[in-house]
């Protein structure tokens, strides 16, 4: 790879919260998150200058600073769904260059199992046009969006369940090798067993879907600089692309359509990478449509044929094209907003940290976010220094 | 315009007020009227309305206009978990693209009629649910056989 390509910016620390059922507060698991990322990095609170954060309250970012006892001198909070976290990369990348901040922290963590926070419907201010357009409509949120955009897929492509399911049977083969995911132990899954399970909202059962847990995680981001001499070889953030599609459900044309596509293309450009370069995918799977839409994104395959490239166990453990390998929002750890997990285990592959899961000789990952109702699309390139 | 009624145990929730962008779309809801907002500068027709056009970008242009009240099965989901305890599942919702352009999200009557179900590219026809304040929530259903012989098909 050219020297030229990239930022001058480094993923020095990560790490998870607790996960699973924890009976924590969000701040608890925030802080868990926040101080072993910064432990793993060999920095402390006192080193933090940027905080960029979602979930938390109204004022997220502020709150967290506040909480941690510190006066960043650059923050983020922006509300985008589970790809904010990518799109913080982005944005941590830029204050980092520009000398806004020096040293800073993107966390996430969600206690919405053990408070039983999470809600089918009733989502939206009733301000918003879809509360008068949409929400009379009792669509399942983000369920049902994601279902349509599922049968959308299928019937476009002439794609069926029986294929689609091949994304939940792989995250669970790489939730077998992780001790740490939620599902890990409790065997491989079968094509009967994701169609057989209960439907939600067709075409897709609750095996298409991803877990309700707790947990989080957080990643400490620096210069490529001070990255060199801290403890962690440095993964460097090579490139970062985005795109904001919608809120409503009527706004795209095709939803079979990956929004994302934009969003990687400008990640890949920024990196000087292509497809082919990819050693490992970290992609949002809060559903088993979304991962497909993604991996089609992502380039790994051509227009409408994600369903085909899964088939023969690719992306499985031990296949070519290894996605999700902690095991995904899917079978891994669903906390909401789970973008954040997805640059921890990017990280950790990177560092070849991931024994029985490890893909050998990761050099190149992409983390790849969705946020909200295929609303939010956000990609980064990380490369490792092995 | 159709006025047909489909037997359905559906009664919709609570449907917000609408606000000044709204009103006209709303009122129009209160006749069995279904309407687009539309740009008399640029000609764009858009769904739901808003205080600018997304065609050109004027404030001072828009206008409700009659929809023709059919359109095609663009997608949609059946729904089997409901999210508030007093709606029956399973039921329908979809994507419906109106003849006129604009995509609708809606609900579609019965959930899964004959031994099918519904398919996308469906032709539907709108039908109307009406609420307690007088507006009434427009859902869609199987156009009813024009006895002329002139039902679009939009497959």
């Amino acid at each position: 790879m050219s020297a030229a390509r990239g930022s001058g910016v480094a993923i020095v620390g990560a790490a998870e919260c607790d996960l699973g059922v924890t009976d924590s507060s969000i701040l608890t698991l925030q802080s868990q998150a926040v101080t072993r990322a910064l432990a793993d990095a060999g920095l402390t609170l006192a080193d933090v200058d940027g905080i960029a954060t979602t979930g938390v309250s109204r004022f997220s970012a502020t709150q967290l600073a506040d909480y941690f006892g510190i006066v960043p001198t650059w923050t983020d909070s922006t509300f985008a769904g589970g790809s904010a976290f990518e799109m913080f990369v982005a944005r941590a990348a830029q204050a980092i260059e520009a000398g806004q901040a020096s040293v800073v922290v993107i966390s996430f963590a969600s206690n919405q199992r053990s408070a039983r926070s999470r809600k089918l419907g009733g989502v939206h201010e009733p301000w918003i046009p879809e509360a008068q357009f949409e929400e009379p409509y009792d669509m399942l949120y983000p369920l049902s969006y994601y279902a349509m955009a599922a049968q959308s897929y299928l019937h476009r492509y002439g794609g069926t369940r029986e294929q689609l399911a091949e994304v939940a049977i792989a995250a669970r083969e790489w939730a077998l090798l992780n001790p740490k995911a939620f599902r890990h132990g409790k065997g491989s899954l079968s094509v009967s067993d994701v169609l057989g399970s209960t439907m939600i909202s067709s075409p897709l059962t609750a095996a298409d879907c991803c877990l309700v847990t707790d947990g989080g995680g957080a990643i400490v981001l620096t210069s490529l600089e001070r990255a060199r001499d801290l403890k962690q070889a440095p993964v460097q953030v090579l490139g970062y692309g985005e795109r904001t599609t919608n809120t409503s459900f009527t706004a795209v044309a095709d939803l079979s359509v990956p929004g994302a596509r934009g969003a990687v293309q400008d990640a890949y450009a920024r990196a000087g990478i292509t497809a082919a370069d990819v050693d490992v995918a970290e992609v949002y799977d809060s559903f088993t449509i979304t991962a497909a839409l993604s991996v089609e994104a992502l380039g790994l395959c051509g227009e409408g044929e994600a369903l085909d490239f899964i088939a023969d166990g690719r992306i499985r453990p031990g296949g070519s094209h290894p996605l999700n390998t902690n095991g995904g929002g899917l079978s891994y750890c669903h906390p909401g907003q789970y973008g954040v997990l997805l640059l921890v285990e990017a990280v950790r592959q990177l560092r070849g940290e991931c024994g029985a899961r490890q893909v050998p000789g990761a050099e190149i990952a992409v983390a790849h976010g969705t946020g909200g109702i295929l609303s939010t699309h956000a990609t980064v390139v990380l490369g490792g220094s092995r | 315009m159709s006025d047909m009624t489909v037997s359905t145990d559906w009664t919709p929730g609570e449907v917000p007020p609408a606000d000044e962008n709204s009103a006209a779309y709303w009122d129009a809801t209160r006749a069995h009227r279904l309407t687009v907002q539309s740009c008399t500068a640029c000609g764009a027709v858009q769904h739901p309305p808003r205080a600018l056009c997304t065609g050109c970008g004027s404030m001072e242009h828009l206008t409700q206009v009659d929809a023709a009240g059919t359109g095609t099965v663009d997608t949609f989901t059946v729904v089997h978990r409901a999210p508030r305890p007093e709606l029956n599942a399973p039921y329908t919702v979809a994507r419906v693209r109106l003849a006129e352009g604009p995509v609708v999200l809606t609900r579609l009557e019965p959930a899964e009629p004959g031994e099918t179900g519904w398919r996308i590219g469906d032709p539907v026809a709108v039908a109307w649910a009406d609420l307690p304040d007088g507006r009434a929530l427009p859902y869609y259903t199987a156009p009813t056989p024009d006895p002329s012989g002139t039902t679009s098909k939009e497959h």
